[in-house]
């Protein structure tokens, strides 16, 4: 997928101004912030196995060689295939040469991120496959032609009187009159639509939220059961999944599966969660004649043993996003790549570099929600502090920001000096603002002021209050 | 092997700044996969006789919106089964799983359609057993096999489910352990042998898409009804 990752500040920019974009966004706090606490706080453990589900991934994470070998053998011994791809490329090579051999006109796809990631969908389309999306909110946004703005909701910045449009537009079979306006409206028609599509695939293409070494598993989480119709009636199943999927054991799945749905959906358990280990057996009644896991590097090697290594601990489950205000105010596209909110900020320069993606690590007020929630304790805003410092260090930041911070680092190392402008500015700006007790617009203040009031000082700096009451001995 | 394998198996030790493990290190790493340990687990369902663990069970069943029915023997199902399509007005016509056409006697319901076999889509209603029930959370494992094809578990709009109270657990870790020790029985080696799929479900099929408002039946069953027998 193309990037506009560049572009971060116009976007959020047009994103801010989207009134129905902004409508959209309003659903995330009920959603899946209320959901989420309320899951958690029925289980008392929930804080370690925060714990234990970080120990298992940094076990895994340092013995990354020796598992994906044995989840190979256990692949191939349950009769499946292993396909090593370095790059994006390599991978959709892989898949395209796996449709061929199987005369493939049409695969259904599960959502996957990775999928996304390598750009698969326009990939086939350019080699006369049809994809498609069988996930619903995947489906809506293939329909619109967009990228996904969030990795759980996929169609979360969509309103229901746009998808209303949308199936009007694609399903021109239907009564052009039908009633398309209840949420069970838009469920009856994509589940009737989508029905006959998983019978004519050839080929099903899931993505995997686990591989499990000691079987040989891949594992799939999902509410809908379309990830399982796709692989159930696709005549061979192809798993897409990065390197740092894969976890020891049955066990250890079993512990993160406890932090996976409490986090993302605010669910106990989601309603599928399905363990894949090879084709079709002998006697089975259905299932897949061929079963394929492309395993995807693009980048997730190099980042083992760097600053940015606990970020392959993420398990996609979104809870950063959903708790992060930055992401609530803009949405996804914004971030302008696969991977949004706080795990994209850190994830997108690590994948596609700081150059493309050195804006996304500035979208943050470091406010820790992010890490606050993270199932893995991913330290996300000490992530992008590293990359802000490496975007600096390369002289990517902007000149009003350098020259700003060097004027902070002038002031800040120098404490006399420091107390001196502070102060003088406290009196100027408390004597000019007394009267309205804050300021419409100010010089220099233009990115604030345009869009909020700056409230006017009342009184001292807090140094010289501290100064102050640790005199008074208060 | 590929050239792709050995550089990114390469490129991995390279950042972790070591070569293979290898020797002792192996042997620990092995141990961990052959005789898997169990982590932290939740105390909710420690210490529960089975009658507990049936309570546990039907709760969480019902949070996670299927309806539920409790009998005494496996008699009583397909009398019960007929009762219900009645009551949810669905046709009276069903498909079960090879696995059951031994157990279950359709001789005193004659109007109700019966077939065996997998499901090709046209079916209303679909009638399987389980392999296990994780009273932690409400969730059904099914197993795919000859006797029980993994299509009756998502095709049709309506999935009855058969669970015996001896297969009920705890936590999801006592699936594990009946699964690996079914496979050492049938001659299995512990980490292969897994069925082509297990499915663990809990609840209906359902998607919050259209504006996170949830909604039944995307793609698999609309109503999951669960049907609990004393064995």
């Amino acid at each position: 997928m193309q990037s506009t990752s560049r572009s971060f500040k116009q976007n959020a920019h047009h994103a801010l101004q989207d009134a129905t974009l902004q409508r959209a966004l309003g659903n995330i706090k009920t959603g899946f912030q209320e959901k989420r606490r309320e899951v958690i706080e029925a289980l008392p453990e929930f804080e370690a196995l925060r714990d234990t589900g970080r120990d298992i991934k940094n076990h895994t994470l340092a013995h990354l060689d020796f598992y994906l070998e044995r989840f190979e053998e256990n692949v191939v011994a349950a009769g499946g295939v292993v396909h090593w791809c370095r790059t994006p490329a390599e991978a959709r090579e892989t898949i395209l040469a796996i449709c061929k051999r199987r005369n493939a006109r049409t695969v259904t796809k599960g959502k996957s991120m990775v999928a996304e990631e390598i750009g698969l969908n326009e990939f086939l389309e350019a080699n006369a496959i049809e994809p498609i999306e069988t996930d619903l909110g995947e489906y809506i946004i293939q329909l619109r032609n967009e990228p996904p703005s969030h990795i759980i909701a996929p169609a979360i910045h969509v309103t229901r009187e746009q998808i209303a449009e949308d199936f009007r537009r694609h399903h021109t079979d239907l009564d052009p009159n039908r009633r398309l306006e209840e949420p069970r409206d838009f469920t009856d028609e994509a589940r009737a639509k989508l029905r006959d599509r998983y019978f004519q695939a050839d080929v099903g293409i899931t993505g995997a939220n686990f591989l499990i070494a000691e079987t040989g598993s891949t594992v799939i989480v999902t509410n809908e059961g379309n990830g399982d119709m796709t692989q159930l009636l696709g005549k061979a199943h192809v798993v897409v999944a990065s390197l740092e999927k894969v976890v020891p054991t049955l066990d250890d799945a079993a512990t993160i599966l406890r932090l996976l749905a409490r986090s993302a959906t605010g669910q106990e358990m989601s309603v599928y969660t399905t363990f894949s280990t090879g084709p079709r057996r002998a006697a089975d009644l259905d299932g897949p004649e061929e079963f394929h896991v492309v395993l995807i590097d693009n980048g997730r090697s190099a980042m083992l043993g760097t600053e940015f290594q606990d970020m392959l601990r993420c398990i996609r489950c979104a809870a950063c996003m959903n708790h992060c205000p930055v992401y609530a105010a803009v949405g996804g596209h914004a971030y302008g790549w696969v991977y949004p909110g706080p795990m994209g900020a850190v994830l997108t320069p690590s994948l596609i570099g700081v150059e493309e993606a050195g804006h996304l690590p500035n979208a943050s007020t470091f406010c820790g929600r992010c890490e606050s929630v993270c199932p893995m304790r991913i330290p996300l805003p000490k992530m992008m502090r590293h990359y802000r410092t490496r975007e600096y260090e390369r002289g990517l930041t902007p000149g009003t920001v350098r020259a700003g911070l060097s004027l902070w680092s002038f002031l800040a190392t120098r404490p006399a000096l420091y107390r001196f402008v502070t102060g003088m500015a406290a009196r100027v700006l408390g004597a000019f603002g007394r009267r309205a007790g804050r300021f419409r617009s100010l010089p220099l203040a233009g990115g604030w002021t345009g869009v909020r009031d700056m409230p006017a000082p009342e009184g001292k700096t807090f140094h010289a209050m501290w100064a102050e009451r640790r005199g008074s001995g208060k | 092997m590929s050239a792709a394998r050995d550089q990114i198996l390469g490129s991995i030790r390279k950042s972790l700044g070591r070569g293979p493990i290898e020797g002792e290190a192996a042997a620990t790493l092995h141990q961990r996969l052959a005789t898997p340990a169990r982590n932290l687990i939740p105390a909710r369902t420690a210490g529960q006789d089975t009658a507990g663990l049936g309570r546990q069970l039907v709760a969480k069943l019902g949070e996670a919106a299927c309806s539920i029915d409790e009998v005494t023997s496996l008699d009583e199902v397909p009398a019960r089964i007929a009762a219900w399509l009645q009551r949810e007005n669905l046709p009276a016509r069903l498909v079960q799983a090879p696995a059951l056409a031994n157990g279950l006697d359709w001789t005193a319901t004659p109007t109700v359609e019966v077939k065996t076999g997998t499901a090709d889509g046209s079916e209303d209603t679909s009638v399987t057993p389980v392999f296990a029930a994780v009273a932690e959370t409400g969730t059904l494992v099914l197993l795919s096999d000859a006797a029980t094809p993994t299509g009756l578990n998502f095709l049709p709009e309506n999935h009855i489910a058969v669970v015996r109270r001896s297969q009920v657990v705890g936590p999801l870790e006592d699936v594990w352990s009946r699964l690996r020790a079914a496979r050492v029985e049938a001659g299995g080696a512990v980490g292969a042998g897994m069925p082509r799929t297990v499915n663990l479900i809990t609840g209906p099929s359902r998607t919050g898409d259209i504006e996170q408002r949830i909604q039944m039946g995307a793609h698999g069953p609309r109503r999951l009804h669960v049907i609990v027998v004393d064995d």
